[in-house]
């Protein structure tokens, strides 16, 4: 059991796929603004990530290794249109303010590249503990991002002013915002890893 | 055995500490024995030196506000610079100069009437995120100052645009824009909504009788520091010369109703207004003293004149056909990215080697 819970638990600060693999940065720029966002791209994320890892490592004694890229893209493939069309069906607010992010999933490179790093070589239930953490991690550094984004950008935090008076400064919810706020991110978590080293 | 000795010294102590220790009467180093009196600290204080009368200038034209941006400006980015090499066990340079110009150059850069905060965040991205970041003084790769302004111009535009006009406008001048109570336009955004800029006469622009910047209003005052900078020899005329070259010619070729401007006609072009452009904005400020940056601009005289010529492209084309009104802060940073680039191509052969 302890080898599972360290399975789950790499993801989220060993081998957080946002701030230490650096994978997945598309959609972390793009839907970070606001942290209702993050949230959904994570959920859906994790969704994905955690039935892909699991089929993947299922079925990784059958699929012939030439061709394994495309197999694992229509596993992926069929998860993100099961997301897509769940979040259509139940939240399409949601929906709309993701966009093409939702089905772009499929060439997310954490869903990808733990499919090829990990799955095809491992059990189902190391994948399936390590495709949840790696969902968590990277739900959580959405957060993160988004909320200080979100903060600092339009004063708000999922949807609630904090503190009255304060002039957001609108280049954090703009494109440039998220390079910055994710640059500054990696350095910060960077030094914390040197110094405890 | 001598010489590894002088070599394993404390790089601390200076050479005049050596000499008036009296542990070591003879010094044996390496040419150059005869230098300059001169620091990086010194140019820095010089060139603060030489933007006071632009200063003076500004607080005279759009009164005390000016003068707290001003302040606020500078002692913020001090502070920021101290506790940011405090934090990053960094050697504490604040007086060396080059944080006092940051915050000074960014209170230049910004309306007379801003709410306090707006100098102090400025100067702290400035100091924080354009210069310590990259390593301190030497390493950035973007002109502090301006990162700090592109900054604030990207997060507030709401004040960083409303411009108050000047308190001396019709005591003897002829009178600026149309202002109502406090704010104006600057001259170049007048244009760029396509007002008629009859009533502000090249002599006004040239005494800083306008809306804009707290600095960069006073020409006159402007090129009264440039010039000392040229006289001491701190700042070639490449940069700056070749900069105002291409932005007037730029502006006279495809001036307001020049080449490719809509309606295309037979004769059209080469009537631009460009002794406005030059005048207008910030661009004399940024060209004599933000595009001279040594840190953030080419080392070779060719890459100068290379650097001079594309912002002078830029500025015109983003005052031309841009969507913002003035485009110095912009044209001087998108020519400081592309200065690694320019120094590779510009540097000069190695003696003796094809």
């Amino acid at each position: 059991m302890k080898k599972y819970f360290y399975e789950f638990l790499k993801g989220i600060i060993k081998e957080n796929p946002t701030f230490v693999l650096v994978l997945g940065l598309c959609p972390t720029l793009a839907v970070s603004v606001s942290v209702i966002n993050g949230i959904g791209m994570g959920i859906a994320a994790t969704f994905v990530l955690l039935g892909s890892n699991v089929i993947i490592s299922l079925i990784k004694n059958i699929i012939p290794d030439r061709i394994r890229i495309p197999c694992f893209i229509v596993v992926i493939a069929t998860f993100v249109t099961i997301t897509e069309m769940m979040m259509k069906a139940y939240s399409p607010v949601l929906d709309r303010a993701l966009g093409i992010y939702v089905p772009l999933i499929v060439v997310n490179c954490i869903v990808l590249g733990r499919a090829e790093a990990y799955a095809q070589k491992q059990t189902v239930l190391n994948s399936l503990f390590d495709g949840l953490g790696m969902g968590v991690g990277f739900t959580l550094a959405l957060i993160l991002i988004s909320g200080i984004r979100e903060f600092l950008g339009a004063g708000k935090i999922l949807g609630h002013t904090l503190v009255k008076g304060f002039q957001p400064a609108f280049v954090l919810g703009m494109p440039s915002g998220a390079l910055l706020v994710i640059g500054l991110l990696l350095g910060f978590f960077n030094v914390l890893k040197n110094r405890r080293e | 055995m001598n010489n590894q000795e002088e070599f394993r010294r404390d790089p601390e102590e200076t050479q005049e500490q050596k000499l008036h220790s009296g542990k070591n009467k003879l010094i044996v180093s390496f040419s150059p024995h005869l230098h300059k009196d001169e620091s990086v600290s010194k140019i820095m204080w010089m060139v603060v030196i030489s933007l006071i009368p632009a200063g003076v200038a500004g607080i005279f034209i759009f009164g005390q506000g000016a003068l707290w941006v001003i302040l606020l400006g500078i002692v913020a980015a001090l502070i920021t610079e101290w506790i940011v090499q405090l934090f990053a066990k960094r050697r504490v340079s604040v007086l060396d100069g080059s944080a006092f110009l940051t915050g000074l150059l960014l209170a230049y850069n910004l309306p007379p009437k801003v709410p306090f905060w707006l100098p102090i965040v400025g100067s702290v991205f400035a100091i924080a995120i354009g210069k310590q970041v990259f390593g301190g003084l030497g390493q950035n790769i973007f002109n502090p100052a301006l990162t700090g302004r592109v900054f604030l111009m990207a997060s507030w535009p709401k004040y960083m645009t409303t411009f108050t006009s000047p308190l001396l406008a019709g005591a003897g001048f002829t009178k600026p824009l149309n202002y109502d109570a406090i704010t104006s336009a600057t001259p170049l955004a007048a244009l760029k909504e396509g007002k008629v800029l009859e009533h502000i006469s090249h002599w006004n622009l040239f005494w800083g009788i306008r809306g804009g910047c707290i600095g960069e209003v006073c020409i006159f005052a402007l090129l009264l520091g440039a010039l000392f900078l040229f006289i001491r020899g701190y700042i070639s005329w490449h940069i700056p010369i070749t900069y105002i070259f291409a932005v007037g010619l730029f502006t006279y070729v495809f001036g307001p109703k020049g080449l490719f401007t809509p309606p295309l006609r037979a004769g059209a072009g080469f009537s631009g207004d460009w002794l406005f452009h030059i005048l207008s904005g910030g661009l004399i400020l940024g060209a004599f003293f933000m595009a001279t940056d040594y840190v953030t601009t080419p080392l070779t005289r060719k890459g100068q004149i290379i650097f001079g010529i594309g912002c002078g492209l830029i500025t015109a084309i983003i005052r031309l056909w841009g969507g913002y009104p003035e485009g110095v802060s912009y044209a001087i940073l998108m020519m400081n990215a592309a200065t690694p680039i320019i120094d590779r191509y510009t540097k000069s052969r190695i003696y003796g080697t094809r």
